[in-house]
């Protein structure tokens, strides 16, 4: 039990990761709102930013800026530097997202997936 | 120069893109994505006919040696992959002008040039790059501004089938980068060099295979493997007509192509297929693909919509082919992604012809056209007998080694579904060609003229290219077979 507990607080990162991917992902499938939606795809690309960063740390490392010591233990730069490009490919993806929703706003006259469907079906008949 | 071949390819349409949205206007914008996608394939034809001459390239971006800078790295395989890709936008690009006029609004005709010669950047990138995360960063640039373009389509429904490819394409994309992120932490390498070389000694660790999962879903998201595929019907059939000839040639191309890169190069055959049983999935999905997408295409009434389901079905044959686990299926593999390519960018390009005189495709709508549109339906029989797989066409060589590959197996039934499911081709290409030809234009002296040169000259080259392939096949052949037998074993 108390092994099961350590795995569990040692590995907190994973479960903050894990919880975060779950609810983006569950908003995004449960959710008919297409603004609903985007903000759970945010969530759940934000979740994978969590899991880069967290696995770049390391125990007792600082910033990885060049210091005098030469003893110092730097935190690995290279996911944050990953997850500086992914965060702009999450706010490119956003609003691409948000200018089709504004889009099928006026096209539709609403954002709810459901109503979309409607507008759909009863055209087709 | 040649010595930066590898990223000018790349590079070229990237920096041409935010000209065309600057220069605000549509005639220049179309003259950069022209000369961007011809610039692209003299490149690529360099770069194919190096590598063939003297073996893989190697480049380092920036002058940052591998594996600290990034790799572009080209082989047999994505050479051919680069060559597809730029080819298909050399014939789209000159294609466009008179299409998009028709279809899309004035004002957005110079974002629709920058937004296509994005794409282009991205898709080629993604087959040029040695670096995962760069193929990823490909893939998005690629993916966004494929949304972009579906969006720009006449009908309204394409703004939701764009939103929709948006979610599930990101989700893909974000299921690759989750793979890479677990590969990284493992390895501690970008590099897919470096990756292949590490990834064996942990192949046996959870992560590792925690992370070929993550990394195979993104992919049968992005290539529209059945039953992930949901996305494409209504983004190619709501696409302007240009888009659609573009994406269904290249986009689910490229993405197989990182299937192969990612299970073969980098987890080797040995992994995917004896641990991970990647062989198994694949050959259940792919046959499901291939025969319920060839019998729900039979039903349709759109024929862009119709051609739509039919190339799921036909991501199907690749998919089969690599599911062979040998180098028989994995060259009917590379063979039909490129002939798929040429084929169904021809017949969507014939579709483009038939929307810019008559304004629709629907099924009904085309009727009588044999007679009208000489031409354009000439060419869309030669495309629909290359789908079916008559011979002298390119269609029938990918299926005859999907057919070896089958055999060679033992794999009777399988065989049998790719003869079944060639004659369910036949019969869709034949709804259209029996509309077009043996039934009366409906509607009286109106006139209906071919469509314009301009249009017709890059269809029919494609068309050439469908005949030409499939006469004087043993080139082809010779290199898919060639980077088949690196990729199966590029390990054992």
């Amino acid at each position: 039990m108390n092994l099961l507990v350590d795995q569990v607080v040692s590995s907190y990162n994973y479960w903050i990761v894990i919880f975060l991917m779950m609810v983006g992902f569950y908003i995004l499938i449960s959710r008919g709102n297409l603004i609903k939606k985007l903000v759970g795809l945010s969530i759940f690309q934000t979740s994978v930013f969590m899991l880069y960063i967290s696995m770049g740390r390391i125990t007792g490392g600082t910033a990885p800026i060049l210091l005098d010591d030469p003893g110092a233990v730097y935190s690995n730069p290279l996911p944050h530097v990953l997850i500086l490009t992914a965060i702009v490919v999450g706010i490119a993806t956003t609003s691409v997202g948000l200018a089709l929703v504004v889009r099928i706003k006026e096209a539709y006259g609403t954002v709810e997936e459901d109503e979309i469907h409607r507008i759909e079906t009863e055209k087709g008949h | 120069m040649a010595e930066h071949f590898p990223i000018l390819q790349v590079v070229v349409p990237l920096l041409l893109a935010p000209f065309c949205f600057l220069v605000r206007h549509g005639k220049v914008a179309w003259t950069l994505a022209v000369f961007g996608s011809l610039s692209a394939l003299f490149i690529s034809l360099n770069l194919l006919a190096t590598v063939l001459a003297s073996g893989p390239l190697s480049y380092a971006v920036g002058g940052w040696p591998p594996p600290f800078g990034i790799e572009y790295r080209i082989d047999a395989v994505n050479a051919w992959v680069l060559v597809l890709v730029s080819t298909v936008a050399a014939m789209v690009a000159p294609y466009a002008q008179a299409s998009v006029e028709r279809e899309v609004e004035a004002r957005r005709i110079p974002l629709f040039y920058a937004a296509f010669l994005l794409c282009l950047a991205g898709l080629l990138g993604i087959a040029a790059t040695g670096d995962v995360f760069n193929v990823f960063v490909f893939l998005e640039i690629s993916s966004l501004s494929a949304y972009a373009l579906i969006s720009l389509g006449q009908d309204r429904r394409a703004l939701t089938a764009a939103f929709r490819y948006l979610v599930m394409g990101s989700i893909g994309a974000t299921f690759i980068v989750i793979g890479i992120g677990l590969l990284y932490a493992m390895t501690g390498t970008l590099n897919m060099a470096d990756l292949a070389e590490r990834i064996p000694e942990i192949a046996d660790t959870r992560t590792v295979k925690v992370a070929y999962g993550f990394l195979a879903v993104g992919f049968f998201l992005k290539l529209a493997l059945f039953p992930l595929h949901l996305w494409l019907p209504n983004a190619y059939t709501f696409a302007p007509s240009a888009v659609t000839a573009f994406l269904a040639a290249t986009a689910t191309k490229v993405a197989v192509y990182m299937l192969l890169r990612f299970s073969l190069t980098l987890f080797g055959a040995a992994f995917s297929f004896d641990v991970m049983r990647l062989d198994r999935i694949l050959l259940l999905l792919a046959v499901v693909a291939i025969f319920s997408m060839s019998l729900v295409a039979i039903f349709q009434v759109n024929v862009k919509r119709l051609l739509a389901y039919s190339s799921v079905a036909q991501i199907g044959y690749m998919i089969l082919g690599l599911s062979f686990a040998s180098v028989t299926g994995l060259t009917a593999t590379l063979l039909h992604l490129f002939n798929h390519a040429l084929m169904k960018g021809a017949l969507f390009m014939v579709l483009g012809c038939v929307a810019y005189r008559i304004g629709s495709v629907h099924i009904d709508a085309m009727a009588g056209l044999g007679k009208r549109m000489p031409l354009t339906m000439a060419a869309f029989v030669a495309g629909g007998l290359s789908l079916v797989g008559v011979p002298l066409t390119v269609g029938f060589i990918s299926k005859w080694y999907l057919i070896l590959g089958a055999l060679e197996k033992g794999w009777w039934p399988v065989a049998g579904i790719v003869l079944v499911t060639s004659v369910m081709a036949l019969v869709y290409v034949w709804r259209v060609v029996e509309s077009a030809y043996f039934r009366e234009f409906p509607r009286g002296d109106e006139k209906v003229a071919e469509a314009p040169f301009v249009l017709l000259a890059p269809t029919w080259a494609l068309i050439f290219l469908n005949v030409y392939f499939g006469i004087n096949a043993g080139r082809t052949i010779g290199a898919a077979e060639s980077a088949a037998r690196m990729l199966m074993e590029a390990v054992s």
